[in-house]
């Protein structure tokens, strides 16, 4: 019972595209999309961390570190456009957004 | 080497598995809760890695900040949901062929991917050191402070942002709201607010 790098990227795989399915399943709650979205940079930071180890080089852990910067700061912005859009509008429904062109 | 295996396979499972209750719950208050539970699974899988400095930072950040975030945004927002809900049915059959076509492509290019032998020869100062010897966040800070010193600063400024973005988006001036201004009140001038008038007796001001 070997654990390879096979291993970790099927089980990233796996989580990236439950991310995507999430997103198709989802497509009016924005907050779920955005959870999908934290999911997807989870499988991602799985991979560079799965490959940073079994290839030997620590590239791979310094740069599952910005995307974990990248995906807090994006949480951020995401969460408080999605604020500000709830206040405006009374509901966060995807299929609404249009409503804000022109 | 098979209890390693068996927190691989336990680890990776409960991950999936949470993965999956999180896009699927019917309340999103629990798809956060299942969200945390699959970043402490995750920290797991680091830790097996043994990549621990990221395994920890994945719980403080991811969990401490992020999903208390969203913790925060579902109930402060009076959203209702199960209007949100309708017609959750529909994208499914394209979501999951989507997903499934999308999944085995990338089990086959994982199952395609030449496994090196050995591991190529990391430049020198990059490579991971031997965890007995010096350990894991002692290797990635000598890399971070120094070979990538400027996009550690760069994603600093990344954060700072972020930051003013988040606050000058949700700043709001209310109308009919009595706030204290301190210079106004330390300007204020005796003649400005003082005055003395005479009162005659048995009359009003």
């Amino acid at each position: 019972m070997e654990i390879g790098l096979g291993h970790y990227l099927t089980v990233a795989a796996i989580l990236f595209t439950l991310g995507i399915f999430g997103i198709f399943l989802n497509r009016k709650n924005v907050i779920i999309i955005l959870m999908s979205v934290e999911l997807i940079l989870l499988a991602v930071n799985i991979n560079l961390v799965a490959f940073s180890t079994f290839l030997g080089n620590l590239v791979g852990q310094v740069f599952a570190l910005f995307v974990l910067t990248v995906a807090a700061a994006e949480a951020a912005i995401g969460l408080a456009i999605l604020v500000i859009y709830f206040r405006n509008r009374g509901s966060i429904s995807v299929e609404d957004i249009n409503m804000m062109k022109g | 080497m098979i209890i390693q295996g068996l927190a691989f396979y336990a680890f990776a499972i409960v991950l999936v598995l949470s993965g999956f209750l999180v896009i699927s719950a019917r309340n999103p208050v629990h798809s956060v809760l299942y969200l945390i539970l699959a970043f402490f699974n995750a920290a797991a899988l680091f830790i097996l890695m043994g990549a621990e400095f990221l395994a920890l930072i994945l719980v403080v950040v991811y969990v401490g900040a992020v999903a208390v975030l969203f913790l925060f945004v579902v109930m402060m927002l009076d959203i209702n949901f199960r209007e949100l809900r309708r017609g959750f049915l529909q994208y499914l059959p394209i979501g999951a062929f989507i997903g499934l076509v999308l999944l085995a492509e990338l089990v086959l290019l994982v199952g395609a991917w030449p496994l090196p032998e050995e591991a190529p020869a990391a430049a020198a100062a990059l490579a991971t050191p031997d965890p007995l010897e010096i350990s894991n966040i002692d290797a990635l800070g000598r890399v971070l402070y120094t070979h990538y010193a400027y996009l550690f600063l760069a994603s600093g400024i990344v954060l700072l942002i972020a930051m003013i973005g988040a606050i000058v988006l949700t700043l709001r001036q209310r109308a009919g709201v009595r706030r204290q201004s301190i210079p106004e009140q330390v300007g204020r001038k005796r003649s400005e607010t003082i005055e003395v008038r005479k009162v005659q007796p048995r009359t009003g001001v």
